[in-house]
């Protein structure tokens, strides 16, 4: 992703006030977050995410930081941007920002996704909300020269977000909904096996949904093919500090470890997290 | 100008402001400058690796957070290879907090870890989500006794005590501590809570009881604090919902020399940082040239008017 700003080397992590430049409903889930930096900022990987300290909601005051995957970042104009889904207090405080207002934030943090020079051609499967954290590897890929499909899934066909900004990138548009039931299994397991037969699935990249990672790690490992995935969890520091974040991956000797979601990843190797 | 240098016991610091064990790691020297630090206290070390607890891990509670980690521990052998090295590239002090299920684990734990590059121990006795229903040897008198007695033994380094606030009379066990070679002790740890989600029926937290901290807990520990500090002679480094300077102020005034900042670093990374400039600009807007001057300066109804008046002059 575009970087925004130049910072302080030895500080690559910024805790600071932004301005609310936008803040809109996208559809009747989902809003689109701008904000623009005035602080500097260190360049922004696909995968990272900023920890926002939302503003109260109506009937409710989050304590916590919220962590919100980058969905865009411009460093032309010094703007992030977030997609973020409405549901708890943190949202809901986020939703009623109105611009001009400010918004304290951490980050970037965490470990995003990367490209090895040899893929020609990979795969991004996401999910729900998990669209908004794929969709600046996109823009990584086209800048990489490297060709994507997307195979984009939601509940119903207007909930399905970013396939504006994966067709803007020269990707390869797939969308699959609960709705007409494309969106199972089944037929994207059919999908990937056809893109694989055609030899576009170089790498797999996953964010949003525990059976679509499911479905990949077992064709990953049946085909020879790499990934990456992108996790959540509930967090509190958002920099390793808590351990409050962590989900369990296949350790050394097959025993089970946590991993910090916000330190270690969110952006793990497709393989490595124990599906749940 | 203002010093604000205190000693803690036997160890000199360059400020009273020092993270709260398990609210800190290296990934905050990403944000912050460490060496402006009065001390490194690191996540709490075990001898061997422990997992942690069950997620979820962290509940939100009205001004403050509850918390079941568990003490998730990479074991002595990292804190030797990784933690110590790591430390070892910055000014301030290196603080190790321990923590064992017996004491003899204790008192061997901190005769291993008496290495050059630790500048003295924290015995934390009192995490509550340990086993046997969160009971810690910090509750009663009489454990806190015979395991800091153990810890005495095992180290020559400067020894804390963090006590728990979970307990009916904490200045009884801060006697106990005292009485038994504590160099210091730190008031307090999380206070035992729950919460429960009513729309499930499920207990907010994996290991259903937890840890209060944050704002809400300040009022509770400053009074803990009170009451240690008018019956040991040992410093005491206060710890509960510090989250900017005039809270490090309330907790000197009460008989602290010096503050642990947790969880305010969860929601502001700078919070340390904020916590030193504002008491020193504290320091230097009531006229006090020593931040040390602070601790048990509280006024108590029967004071001298004179002596009130002053201390207007002086702040207001």
């Amino acid at each position: 992703m575009d970087s925004i700003h130049a910072m302080t080397p030895s500080f690559p992590v910024a805790e600071q006030s932004a301005v609310v430049a936008e803040n809109a409903a996208v559809n009747a889930e989902y809003r689109h977050l701008v904000i623009a930096n005035e602080a500097p900022v260190v360049d922004v990987v696909a995968g990272q995410f900023f920890h926002l300290l939302c503003p109260p909601a109506p009937d409710a005051a989050p304590f916590l930081r919220r962590p919100m995957s980058v969905y865009a970042a411009d460093r032309a104009r010094g703007r992030i941007e977030f997609l973020y889904k409405v549901t708890g207090a943190g949202t809901r405080g986020l939703a009623t920002l109105k611009t001009g207002e400010r918004l304290n934030i951490v980050g970037p943090l965490g470990r995003g996704f990367s490209l090895e020079p040899t893929w020609r051609n990979v795969v991004v499967v996401g999910r729900g909300v998990g669209l908004a954290t794929l969709a600046p590897l996109a823009r990584m890929a086209k800048r990489a020269g490297v060709g994507v499909t997307a195979i984009l899934s939601a509940r119903r066909p207007d909930l399905v977000m970013s396939v504006d900004v994966f067709r803007s990138c020269g990707a390869a548009v797939i969308t699959v909904t609960d709705a007409d039931r494309s969106s199972e299994v089944g037929n994207v397991e059919r999908l990937l096996r056809g893109l694989a037969a055609e030899n576009k699935v170089d790498a797999l990249f996953t964010c949003g949904s525990n059976r679509l990672l499911q479905l990949q790690q077992r064709l990953g490992r049946e085909l020879g093919i790499p990934g990456q995935v992108a996790l959540e969890q509930q967090m509190a520091c958002g920099l390793g500090m808590c351990f409050c974040c962590v989900r369990d991956f296949h350790g050394s000797g097959g025993a089970v470890e946590h991993r910090r979601v916000c330190w270690d990843g969110p952006v793990f190797d497709l393989q490595e997290p124990l599906s749940w | 100008m203002v010093d604000l240098a205190v000693d803690v016991g036997r160890l000199k610091l360059a400020n009273p402001v020092m993270p709260a064990s398990g609210t800190f790691s290296d990934g905050l020297a990403r944000v912050i400058d460490f060496n402006r630090l009065g001390a490194f206290v690191i996540k709490t070390v075990t001898r061997e690796l422990r997992a942690g607890n069950p997620t979820p891990r962290v509940a939100e509670t009205a001004g403050g957070m509850l918390n079941s980690i568990g003490i998730p521990s990479k074991g002595i052998d990292y804190f030797f290879r990784e933690t110590l090295p790591f430390y070892r590239c910055f000014g301030p002090p290196l603080v190790a907090s321990i923590s064992a299920p017996t004491a003899d684990g204790f008192a061997s734990l901190a005769a291993d870890i008496s290495v050059a590059g630790v500048a003295a121990i924290e015995a934390n006795i009192s995490c509550p989500n340990l086993e046997e229903d969160g009971r810690a040897f910090a509750m009663t008198p009489q454990a806190t006794a015979a395991v800091v007695a153990r810890l005495r033994a095992a180290t020559k380094l400067p020894l804390w005590v963090k006590l728990t606030p979970n307990t009916g009379d904490i200045a009884e066990v801060a006697r106990a501590a005292e009485a038994n070679g504590a160099d210091a002790v730190v008031v307090a740890n999380t206070i035992l809570a729950m919460a429960i989600d009513v729309g499930t029926f499920r207990p907010r937290l994996g290991s259903i009881t937890g840890g209060l901290s944050g704002p809400a807990v300040k009022p509770v520990i400053l009074r803990q604090v009170y009451q240690c500090a008018r019956v040991v002679k040992i410093d005491i480094i206060g710890c509960g919902g510090i989250a900017c300077g005039a809270d490090a102020v309330e907790y000197m005034l009460a008989g602290a020399r010096a503050v642990q900042v947790g969880t305010a670093t969860f929601i502001h990374p700078t919070a340390l940082i904020r916590v030193i400039d504002e008491l020193e600009d504290f320091c230097n807007r009531k006229g006090f040239t020593r931040a040390s001057a602070l601790t048990s300066a509280l006024m108590r109804s029967g004071a001298d008017e004179t002596d009130v008046e002053w201390r207007q002059e002086a702040g207001e």
